[in-house]
């Protein structure tokens, strides 16, 4: 009796399971098969349809969105093929931690070289000696980092050296989590290593200014947050482009830009993913994509979403915008982003020093 | 209706008011503040750029992407909750604490770390590379790119599998969305059921058995209307849940846009992008989705409770 | 196999049922974590150490614990009565508050975080009341955290509580009625032990989850080292780091302690249980 019982019991009941198991399973590939189905392998054969994966960081959204039409419209002309640039943003370490793990990216165009250097190491999906493959160490467009303060610049903030003063309140990010904190960490303690002298006397000045930051967000946009919506500290350290589109969101007459004396030159990279182009069949159109950054209506469609151009036409054409500062770079003052980050953001660095005794 | 409220007018009126006010003064303060200040944003710009945030291609393929993530997810975990509740209460075993214990796991482990130990199995470094799921799907990938030549039922369908088939993708595509959610939405059905079906005890099916009922009628006739609540809400939950997951899903997806992105994903990169309104209407539209669950579940309740006061005024009638 | 495991009962598909359990169960928990374990085991004893227990991953330890437990508490209590209110009390808007109690579901985590912020920060609707009147500064604070965790927390304990009472038997109270106890007897000799194991759940469930809370934390917390740093966080900064090592490291004891804890509720659920019976 019992095990008739369990046995249509678990005849049915295993029936059902079966069948629901496997319209799950095909509704899944099949979803899957649609997203692949435009791919390079299917398309290549006679609709010369093309498409490369860009795995970008967050604020270059609009900076890519003009730059993809303006190349598909220059590839279209000049091989007849149609490409379609897919586009990713997110945080750029998490985005290069993504290729690393099997995002296949055909180009990465991130925040820091330390970021692509780390997929050339981890993966080795793209040799070592990648940043001299194109002009300017890879970095078609720069940008650095300036003050945003509160409309009237009440606490008169002009300098670095006055973010330590007791009472002003000073916002950036972690630099931890985000890779955009480590170039205002690195310009602060940059200034302090010029104006005091020293490393001891660097890392003094910079726990002292840490010692005014109320709210360590994750990411740069989180920052920008707190301090324009929550309407806390007196002062946040962001990169230009943000302050600018900080401007342009919330109002121009609600915030002012103030330039140190010194700040950091910050050079976003980017690079062909070799490995990846080669299973994608993607290797010169995806040259041709990072190459056109540097051509001039590259060069123009950067300035124009407040990127420095790094062409001296452009340089000049958006000369107004941009203000001329004192800017040193990584490699000049820090040994490059390897050794900087090892000194300053691994575990037991110097930013970990300053919160812990 | 009047049926429910049977039971409950044996509270104090004084009581009744007081349990009342605090529950929708903790209600208040904590959930409905936070979704007024949603939709204050959302609407910050008006309607029109409101609507317009949720229409744009990306958010529909978003949108698209979630509701085939959940349909495939809340069906699975259904199998799951019910198995595991009727191994789990029906019986006594060894290890039952322990068992149990291990169903609510998924809650207790970071949704980041959820995502990242597929990321393990499955990554370019992991356990199943993607160049051994290749080799081990490719004699399925030639039948099926086979099936897909000769025209068979659904060639697009077929050809939509072999092309999958033949360079699986499992992170950063739809399966290890998929993988993703149904990990963090594991517990739900079968964490509703077993406190239930332990109250309830075994009596029923036991009493059914002897009168001759077989296994799987025990199931559809006692055991299913007793649980059906406790299912219930398990589905609401696990369904809500799957659609607003981000932690785990955020390390799976890769974020390619139109593509990848679910709607809680597209909510956070719109707020990154500068895009707030966008991103609050987007946000919106996912508690317009819950609630949309909520409905369906009232519509169902009170069917339900048609047909038990009807029910039950049959045998009123009966024994008069 | 199963036969000797488990005790004799005349229901059937109990190996169909606990075969389904075990298979699901190793495909989507076990064997990816284990992936996980792996991982961190790829440290040696002392290297293991440093990762796990240094002083800023304890005062994380501490901070994360210590939110997610009184979030989970509060739940417990605003959660039974809520629940209460839910199924028993019919007044208007009661669909509405019904359908309210999954919001923390839907709402991408991100996106609570950032609203929880708006409405307790200084210039928010409820935060420049508090810290007004009582000089309570909720956002970016140890208390902003508990917000945050109590806010995710509140379905699970709402919606475990709520089916056991839809299907509590009148004819109990009623008989409590007719020996003569007050209303608050029934309801706290009769009732209450009757919801004890439900609530135990969902409370482990709400704490559990806390526990793991990255999304909606991160944002109104300050994120402070050494103050209000939560341990998720530090694994996230690990991660970014491509240490997955000394990341799964944290992530392993984080999670043998959440088992250990559920383990134990789980236990005093059964005791509990067991009582009632």
């Amino acid at each position: 009796m019992k095990t008739t019982l369990s046995n249509t019991f678990a005849g049915t009941f295993g029936k059902l399971t079966r069948h629901a198991a496997a319209a799950f399973a095909l509704a899944a590939f099949a979803a899957a098969g649609t997203n692949n189905d435009a791919s390079p392998l299917a398309g290549t054969a006679f609709a010369k349809d093309v498409e490369i994966l860009n795995v970008s960081y967050d604020p270059t959204r609009e900076l890519y969105v003009e730059y993809n039409a303006a190349f598909s419209k220059y590839w279209k002309q000049k091989t007849g093929d149609n490409v379609r640039v897919r586009q990713s943003h997110g945080g750029s370490g998490k985005q290069a931690r993504a290729v690393i793990d099997g995002l296949r990216a055909d180009v990465v165009t991130l925040a820091l070289a330390n970021d692509v250097s780390a997929i050339a190491e981890k993966a080795r999906l793209l040799p070592k000696d990648w940043q001299t493959r194109l002009p300017l160490g890879s970095s078609p467009y720069t940008s650095t980092i300036v003050f945003l303060v509160r409309a009237g610049n009440p606490k008169n903030i002009r300098d670095w050296d006055d973010l330590t003063k007791p009472g002003v309140s000073v916002i950036t990010p972690n630099p931890k989590t985000s890779g955009g904190a480590q170039w205002n960490y690195l310009a602060a303690w940059q200034f302090a290593r010029e104006k005091f002298g020293g490393e001891d006397k660097a890392k003094a000045f910079v726990a002292k200014l840490y010692k005014n930051v109320p709210v360590l967000d994750s990411g740069a946009r989180g920052s920008t947050t707190t301090f324009v919506q929550r309407g806390i500290g007196d002062i946040f350290i962001s990169w230009e482009n943000e302050a600018f589109l900080a401007q342009r969101e919330f109002g121009k007459d609600k915030f002012d830009i103030v330039y140190p004396s010194i700040s950091i030159l910050a050079q976003p990279t980017v690079a062909v993913v070799d490995k990846n182009v080669k299973r994608n069949k993607t290797k010169d159109v995806a040259t041709a994509y990072l190459e056109y950054l540097y051509s001039d209506e590259g060069q123009d469609i950067a300035g124009k979403n407040f990127y420095r151009p790094t062409n001296p036409k452009f340089i000049k054409k958006y000369e107004a915008q941009f203000k001329q500062l004192n800017l040193f770079t990584i490699d000049d003052k820090f040994g490059g982003w390897a050794k900087a980050f090892a000194d300053h953001f691994a575990d037991g660095g110097t930013f970990d020093q300053i919160y812990v005794k | 209706m009047q049926f429910i409220t049977d039971t409950s007018s044996k509270d104090p009126p004084w009581l009744r008011r007081v349990l009342t006010g605090v529950a929708l003064l903790f209600l208040g303060a904590f959930i409905l503040l936070p979704l007024a200040s949603v939709f204050t944003a959302a609407l910050e710009k008006g309607v029109a750029v409101y609507t317009a945030s949720f229409t744009e291609a990306d958010a529909l393929a978003a949108l698209k992407l979630t509701l085939l993530v959940a349909a495939i997810t809340v069906p699975a975990n259904v199998v799951f909750g019910i198995a595991a509740a009727w191994a789990i209460t029906k019986f006594d075993f060894k290890g039952k604490s322990l068992l149990v214990t291990l169903i609510d796991l998924p809650f207790a482990v970071s949704p980041v770390i959820a995502g990242l130990s597929f990321v393990l199995v499955f990554g370019l470094h992991g356990w199943l590379t993607p160049e051994m799921q290749t080799e081990l799907l490719a004699p399925l990938a030639k039948i099926a790119r086979s099936g897909a030549d000769a025209g068979a039922v659904g060639e697009w369908f077929l050809d939509g599998i072999a092309n999958w088939l033949e360079d699986p993708k499992i992170i950063f595509a739809t399966p290890g969305i998929v993988l993703a959610t149904i990990f963090v939405t594991f517990p739900f059905v079968a964490r509703e059921l077993i406190p239930l079906m332990n109250q309830q005890g075994r009596d029923e099916e036991l009493a059914a058995l002897t009168l001759g009922a077989s296994g799987w009628q025990v199931f559809r006739r006692v055991t299913l209307p007793n649980i059906k609540w406790g299912l219930f809400y398990g589905i609401i939950l696990a369904n809500a849940r799957a659609m607003g997951e981000f932690g785990a899903v955020s390390v799976v997806s890769g974020h390619i846009r139109g593509e990848t992105n679910t709607l809680p994903l597209h909510v956070e990169i719109l707020y990154n992008e500068y895009q707030s309104t966008a991103a609050f209407a987007c946000a919106s539209l996912l508690a317009l989705l819950a609630i949309v669950t909520l409905v369906l579940k009232s519509i169902v309740e009170w069917h339900f409770n048609n047909v038990k006061r009807a029910a039950a005024l049959n045998t009123k009638q009966k024994f008069q | 196999m199963a036969f000797k495991l488990k005790q004799k009962s005349v229901l059937p598909g109990f190996n169909l049922s606990f075969g389904i359990t075990i298979f699901y169960a190793s495909l989507i928990v076990l064997i990816p974590l284990a992936a996980v374990f792996l991982r961190a085991s790829g440290l040696s004893f002392s290297e293991f150490v440093a990762a796990a227990f240094s002083e800023r991953v304890l005062a994380s330890y501490k901070v994360t614990f210590l939110t997610a437990f009184a979030g989970a508490a509060t739940n417990a209590f605003f959660g039974l009565i809520l629940a209460w209110v839910l199924t028993r009390y019919r007044f208007p808007g009661h669909r509405v508050a019904d359908a309210l109690v999954d919001l923390p579901f839907a709402l991408p985590t991100a996106v609570a975080g950032i609203s929880l912020t708006a409405i307790y920060s200084k210039n928010g609707w409820v935060g420049e009341w508090l810290d007004k009147a009582f000089g309570l500064q909720v956002a970016y604070s140890e208390l902003g955290i508990y917000v945050a965790l109590t806010f995710i927390g509140l379905p699970f304990v709402v919606r475990t509580l709520q089916p056991v009472i839809e299907e509590l038997e009148p004819e109990m109270e009623e008989a409590a009625t007719t020996l003569g106890a007050s209303r608050w007897q029934t309801l706290y000799k009769v009732v209450f032990p009757q919801l004890l194991p439900a609530l135990l759940t969902g409370f482990s469930l709400a704490f559990s989850r806390a526990l793991g809370e990255y999304g909606s934390v991160v944002f109104i917390s300050g994120n402070m080292p050494m103050r209000t740093e939560i341990t998720p966080l530090l694994i996230i900064t690990k991660l970014h780091q491509y240490q997955y090592k000394e990341a799964t490291a944290v992530a392993a004891v984080m999670l043998v302690a959440s088992f250990i804890l559920l383990l134990i509720i789980n236990l005093l659920q059964r005791w509990a249980e067991r009582r009632t019976k």
